[in-house]
């Protein structure tokens, strides 16, 4: 089975996010009102061969302990695995 | 001393890494990312760049390089290495170095001369300074706010281990005004300013020559 495995990886709460501050402070200028916050992260999609749903999810968890993800500065969560063929 | 210069793609300071090393009376050889053969080397430079685009995060795909498995066995084994801007991230991405290099708190790229002081004498890096020693150098980059967990950080601070420190203008946000930092055994030490950028009166500054002295060795 394929998956279609997305991954979130967002900076860590508590660590300084200077790309959402300037996001939220930009989202302001153009008059969206009540933005107290934005943080920026990355998704990455994968497409993944694998037997079942949780081999999917147990795979993309370890590419991000491994790459994708910096465990000093980053969270990540699998969001969802979908299967695609 | 036999010096290796690791070029990675995208590594953009390997020449100037290479004449610092040279005008220091060193013998130096480059060395491409996907050898693993660092042809005997005493001393491994890791040089600035962007190295694979900085994708990812800055070093994050580099740290993977053929050319890694060498360098870590050649710092375990208790052989000097030197991480500059780039360099560093690689070493932290690759956990021979603690801690992380994140966005700049500023917002922008930061290129500009700052001054930096010498914390740590006794490594091979800085043992030709005095601690509490002053000296300019550049620095030239995005991501280059030095992060880490509130006890890695009074660990360095503690066993000595933060080398160098911004003093005055912190031009990224780094936590403690950290720019240096070396490892447990003292034989790594990884910095974002540029030292190769300061060592020749042509340049401007000769500040950071002695750091390629490799002193003490």
């Amino acid at each position: 089975m394929r998956w279609r495995v997305r991954v979130r990886i967002m900076p860590r709460q508590g660590i300084l996010d200077p790309q959402g501050q300037a996001v939220a402070h930009a989202l302001g200028s153009l008059g969206f009102a009540g933005v107290a916050a934005a943080r920026v992260g990355r998704t990455v999609e994968l497409a993944l061969d694998a037997a079942a749903e949780a081999d999917a999810r147990d795979a993309a968890k370890r590419m991000c302990e491994r790459l994708l993800a910096n465990p000093v500065t980053e969270d990540f969560v699998v969001d969802t695995a979908e299967a695609i063929a | 001393m036999k010096v290796a210069v690791v070029r990675f793609p995208g590594s953009n300071c390997d020449a100037d890494a290479w004449h610092a090393a040279k005008d220091a009376g060193h013998a130096v050889a480059f060395v491409w990312h996907r050898s693993t053969d660092l042809g005997g080397a005493d001393v491994v430079v890791l040089p600035g760049g962007f190295a694979y685009g900085d994708y990812l995060r800055a070093g994050a795909i580099a740290r993977f390089s053929p050319v890694m498995q060498a360098v870590e066995a050649h710092a375990k084994a208790g052989r000097l290495l030197l991480g500059i801007c780039n360099g560093f991230q690689v070493l932290c991405e690759a956990g021979i170095l603690p801690g992380a290099l994140a966005r700049n708190a500023g917002l922008s790229f930061v290129c500009r001369w700052v001054t930096l002081r010498v914390e740590a004498t006794d490594t091979a890096f800085t043992a030709g300074y005095r601690k509490g020693q002053t000296l300019r150098a550049p620095v030239a980059h995005g991501e280059g706010r030095y992060v880490a967990d509130e006890a890695t950080l009074d660990r360095l601070e503690r066993e000595g281990r933060v080398v160098f420190r911004y003093a005055g203008d912190n031009p990224n946000g780094a936590l403690r005004d950290i720019a240096g930092i070396t490892n447990e055994g003292r034989n790594v030490v990884g910095m974002m300013p540029h030292p190769e950028r300061a060592a020749e009166a042509l340049l401007g500054c000769t500040d950071g020559a002695a750091l390629f002295a490799f002193a003490g060795t």
